[in-house]
């Protein structure tokens, strides 16, 4: 086993949801589970962290910060979408202001499900990410390591909900709504 | 000290000091998870780190950053070679102090914001440890009447017999060298309580790896610092030193787990206040042992 599987440093953030599963990741960081045993470390910057831990689903307003974050953190480097709502949007995903999980700002590496997310499946999720980190180390050691391509900038009036996209159901609601005023004046 | 005793030293502290300060590192990690109710890291993590933060893509904001850094590091071993090959202390304590400029230089550099908080707490880290370290060359001085460390094996007493509160002044400020709450300013090793990440905020994979052994070779040479206060003329005095400067560096821990990051009007305003009192008191001390007034 190489030295970045023993050496995974987290950076963790909160997008927008309850916070359940933000709180279940600093649970996972206390000496209850303690994950130092596996030489995980909590760090607040980006430029020092392996392993990007992100909680809640994504709405337009935090798509840029957590490209910046992502950019910031050097190669080899993964991400851990935590809970349900990171990972599809949870009961979020057909909310008006919400774009899905965590993939539609930055491409995640690991999918771990839970509402909220357990401090065992983030630790599951954590050890079965380092696989890929180390995959990642052995080709950036190689000079092979393709950037990850980032989706396509999301816009929140592009989703589509129950068939139709929020534009389209917008557009439609404005000219009914049109429609029903002119009818009452004449 | 001759050429051939420098080049030994040179050549043991570049191979034996970061194995030491790897060591004490991980002792400090596991001794400070058992305290918090933790199991702890394996004792190599240190070491792991450092492998995986070589094995880091290489990115920086200024590309001369990694140089800087590099001349700390050497600065670093140059002074720790003169202080265990007996040489003159006011040397290794400049060339410490070059070490330190360097690495404040390093993080300006970047100009980033957080980077720029994290170096200027580091000024203000070396402005309160800074006299007292020089006063600990003047009262060796006046006690071997001689800047060598050398001078220590031809003493029929420990430094520590004369000059107690020096001692003790020097165990203040060595929790700023050790880089231990409460006095972490610049950077601490725990995360909870740090903005970003002080001083070492712009400096990532092998930038940090480097600022990482740089901080192990400082540990053994402040650890020396402490050692000396212990040698006298029997060569098993030696063994005294070690086991003290080992006492030293748990205690240091301890203090570590004790008490969370204080302001930096606090440690500067004490660090002078302890410094020049431990200093005026030794003064009057020595006068009094060598029995007349200065």
């Amino acid at each position: 086993m190489s030295e970045s599987v023993k050496s995974p440093w987290v950076l963790h953030y909160d997008a927008s949801s309850c916070n359940g599963c933000d709180i279940e990741v600093l649970a996972a960081l206390t000496p209850l589970y303690d994950v130092e045993r596996f030489g995980i470390i909590n760090t607040g910057n980006p430029k020092h962290a392996d392993l990007f831990l992100i909680t809640g689903s994504v709405n337009e307003r935090q798509v840029p910060i957590i490209r910046q974050l992502y950019e910031q953190m050097l190669e080899p480097k993964i991400v851990i979408a935590c809970g349900i709502c990171a990972c599809t949007g949870g009961v979020f995903k057909e909310c008006y202001n919400t774009l899905g999980g965590v993939d539609v700002a930055i491409p995640v590496d690991v999918y771990a499900p839970g509402c909220a997310i357990r401090p065992e499946t983030i630790i599951d999720a954590v050890v079965e990410g380092l696989g890929i980190l180390e995959e990642k180390r052995r080709l950036l050691a190689a000079g092979s390591l393709e950037p990850a391509e980032l989706p396509k900038q999301p816009s929140a009036a592009d989703k589509p909900v129950r068939g139709e996209t929020v534009a389209a159901a917008w557009q439609k609601a404005i000219a009914n709504a049109l429609q029903t005023a002119g009818q009452e004046e004449q | 000290m001759t050429p051939l005793s420098f080049g030994v030293a040179l050549v043991a502290f570049v191979i034996l000091g970061p194995l030491l300060g790897c060591f004490l590192t991980g002792a400090d990690r596991i001794i400070t998870a058992r305290m918090q109710g933790r199991v702890g890291p394996p004792f190599l993590q240190p070491y792991y780190d450092v492998r995986k933060l070589l094995a880091k893509e290489r990115r920086s904001l200024n590309s001369f950053q990694g140089y800087y850094l590099i001349l700390a590091l050497i600065m670093t071993i140059l002074s720790g070679a003169f202080f265990f090959a007996g040489g003159n202390i006011l040397l290794v304590v400049f060339l410490i102090s070059l070490s330190s400029l360097f690495f404040i230089i390093a993080a300006y550099s970047t100009r980033s914001p957080y980077a720029e908080v994290g170096a200027g707490r580091e000024i203000i880290q070396v402005l309160a440890y800074e006299p007292m370290i020089i006063l600990l060359g003047v009262f060796f001085f006046l006690i071997t009447d001689s800047f060598d460390t050398s001078a220590v094996a031809s003493l029929e007493l420990p430094l520590v017999v004369a000059l107690p509160l020096v001692f003790a002044g020097l165990l203040f400020i060595l929790t700023i060298k050790l880089r231990k709450s409460p006095f972490d300013l610049s950077f601490s090793h725990h995360a909870h309580q740090e903005l970003v990440k002080g001083i070492t905020t712009e400096m990532s994979g092998r930038s940090l790896a480097v600022v990482e052994i740089t901080h192990w070779y400082e540990n053994v040479l402040f650890l020396g610092y402490v050692g000396l206060f212990f040698v006298w003329a029997p060569p098993s005095t030696l063994i005294l030193a070690v086991v003290v400067a080992l006492a030293v560096y748990f205690l240091e821990i301890v203090i570590d787990n004790s008490f969370a990051r204080v302001k930096w009007q606090f440690m500067l305003s004490w660090s002078w206040i302890v410094s020049l009192l431990c200093s005026a008191l030794s003064l009057v001390l020595l006068a009094v042992l060598n029995g007349f007034v200065v």
